[in-house]
């Protein structure tokens, strides 16, 4: 028999799906830690060991020994707010994720492309008709997209540095639609829809109640399902146009679906939490500096993250001050700087 | 197999960027298409692809035209190595191999073990294994032209179309890629390739196409059809074709050499500028 020491060979992918699987359940726990400890942050005292019991006690026959009052607060206000930051920070996440890989452009986001102006132009306009959660939630998509659409379709037109092109035309299609949603706070009712307006344009999850939850769970689910089963050939599409075509992807249609399954969890997010800045634009780049460029991969990594990190602004928006900071305020004041620092670390562009 | 384009036509408004364009390309060959800046190779290339459309002509597989296949049968059939450019975002090497893996995947799946193990095998044929968690980015030229060539290997097409695939590249690296496309030609690819050099025709072709201003004006085998007449009016300036003899051995080589003095009238040519640019 031979007597050489046996290579031992691991094939790299293996290595490459174990760190990927790895990376991924460290999100996943760091997530978990954030949405469980948020239940014990507010003004009403309850420990991480109460919520646990509370929780468990849904499940399995625990002897109650805390207030109802305690389980009102977990239930009805704390849990509709923490479930609504993750929902809306990983559908932003995702949704930015998604364009920048199909656009080849890692400066656009669901803000720079217009899709949260159409949006919040929409549902202004259905706070506007006096609209319910539905009606606002069906403008916000058909404005967000049309947007988005316009965007695009202007910046095709324009023969030079196409990613600068995207830029621009996405913030003059955006700054259009704001000046929409302003002509509509200059005619709606000062004492009604305007404060209604004015505060949710901040971004907020304050009035958000468990049945805006559940009925915006639906068209996140569809955009992330859309997203997720063509997650392959977005990563292909992420590379120039003509290959992304001669490896066989039909990029047309393609884009198609990319673009309106981003367009509809960005919608969908606004219509409960209002215009909240930066998160799509920041953590798909944090999520990539950490999980690499590749789509597959990183568009889970950037939900877990998104909405991680949302949950946790959502926190401070709760309890920094005696009142409550409007999340989109808080979003900008971390995300801006944030960013600025990312764009300066970044080697070479 | 046999790739066949038919009187291919593309215009761009009133320009027309190809004039009835016809070509073969067999199993095994190795065609070498050459032509002075914005003579429409890129554009032909294009068109064979189905990248743009074509005004008139076709583009026929065996017989079968290829316009109204889906994407994937095409990329099954030809695959494609564009003028080197850097993507956006940072792939490592291997995740770009494995992407010419895509045509043959099920419509909504990601490459299994299997197209991971056949990506590996594409680059471990190159000889560029040790690259594989490299970042393509901060690859030099010649290892990114072998990474793209290992992606259309995983891709696995039947014929092979390489715009310009020795650009900036240095001297050792054009003639390594250029052996490597010799050898996949020997394994039965047919491949097409753009090239600036003669010479690449001459040591690498079986058959070489001129073209200028989208018309192909000569195509056949190197020797009988880039001449000194023809380079010349090609190229507008005066071409020398001598035959290198190579101490200790007993192959002789044809190569191209511009004359020692170009006439002030060749300068004619940068004056009209490029009229369609790839």
């Amino acid at each position: 028999m031979d007597l050489k020491m046996q290579h031992i060979h691991i094939p790299q992918w293996m290595i490459q799906g174990v760190t990927g699987n790895f990376v991924f359940f460290v999100f996943l726990s760091i997530f978990f830690v954030i949405f469980t400890s948020s239940f014990c942050i507010g003004n009403y005292d309850i420990s991480i060991t109460q919520v646990v019991k509370i929780f468990a006690a849904k499940i399995f026959p625990i002897q109650q020994d805390w207030p109802n009052s305690m389980e009102t607060v977990i239930f009805k206000v704390r849990m509709p707010r923490i479930l609504g930051a993750s929902l809306v920070g990983s559908a932003l996440a995702m949704a930015g994720t998604a364009y920048q890989a199909m656009f080849k452009n890692p400066l656009v986001s669901p803000d720079i492309l217009g899709a949260s102006s159409g949006a919040g132009t929409g549902a202004a306009l259905a706070i506007f008709l006096s609209f319910g959660i539905v009606g606002i939630q069906v403008m916000s998509f058909t404005l967000g997209l049309a947007a988005v659409m316009l965007a695009y379709g202007i910046s095709i037109k324009i023969p030079k540095d196409r990613a600068l092109a995207l830029v621009l035309t996405g913030i003059i299609v955006g700054t259009l639609f704001s000046s929409g949603t302003s002509l509509l706070k200059y005619l709606s009712d000062p004492y009604d829809e305007l404060p209604t307006i004015t505060f949710w344009l901040m971004g907020s999850l304050s009035t958000t109640s468990s049945h805006d939850v559940f009925i915006v769970l639906f068209p996140i689910l569809v955009g992330t399902i859309m997203l997720s089963i063509s997650r392959w050939q977005i990563n292909v599409m992420s590379l120039s146009e003509d290959e992304a075509k001669s490896l066989g992807v039909e990029t047309g249609k393609l884009r198609f679906v990319a673009i309106v399954s981003s367009t509809l969890v960005t919608s969908a997010s606004v219509s409960i939490s209002g215009m909240v800045g930066w998160v799509g634009l920041l953590i798909p780049h944090l999520a990539r500096m950490l999980a690499g460029p590749d789509f597959p991969t990183l568009l889970p990594i950037s939900a877990l993250l998104g909405a991680s990190y949302l949950v946790l602004v959502d926190d401070i928006a709760r309890c920094a001050a005696s009142v409550e900071i409007p999340l989109g305020v808080l979003t900008s004041i971390i995300g801006a700087p944030f960013f600025l620092l990312l764009l300066c670390r970044q080697k070479g562009g | 197999m046999i790739l066949e384009v038919k009187e291919a036509q593309i215009r761009y408004g009133n320009t027309k960027a190809l004039h009835g364009a016809s070509l073969s390309l067999g199993s095994g060959e190795i065609v070498c298409l050459l032509g002075p800046n914005g003579s429409g190779k890129s554009t032909l290339f294009k068109s064979i692809l189905g990248l743009l459309p074509l005004t008139k002509g076709q583009v026929l597989c065996n017989g079968q035209n290829i316009s109204s296949w889906p994407r994937t049968k095409i990329a099954q059939t030809i695959g494609y190595i564009p003028q080197s450019h850097i993507p956006t975002f940072q792939f490592t090497a291997i995740s770009m191999v494995v992407m010419g893996r895509t045509a043959h995947l099920r419509r909504y799946a990601t490459p299994s073990a299997k197209d991971i193990y056949l990506a590996e095998q594409a680059m471990e044929k190159l000889c560029i294994s040790h690259l594989k968690d490299a970042l393509y980015q901060e690859l030099s030229g010649g290892q990114r032209q072998l990474i793209l060539i290992a992606r259309s290997l995983a891709q696995n097409p039947k014929f092979l179309i390489m715009d310009e695939p020795t650009n900036n590249l240095d001297f050792g690296n054009q003639v390594l890629v250029l052996q490597q496309i010799k050898a996949l030609a020997e394994g039965g690819l047919g491949v097409i390739m753009a090239s600036h050099y003669p010479d690449h025709a001459f040591q690498y072709a079986t058959k070489v196409i001129l073209i200028k201003k989208g018309k192909i004006i000569g195509s056949g085998t190197p020797e009988h059809t880039a001449t000194e007449t023809v380079l010349n009016n090609l190229y507008d300036i005066p071409i020398h074709i001598a035959t290198a003899y190579i101490k200790d051995s007993k192959n002789a080589v044809k190569v191209c050499v511009p004359a020692a003095k170009v006439p002030l009238s060749s300068y004619a040519r940068m004056q009209h500028g490029v009229s369609y640019v790839s």
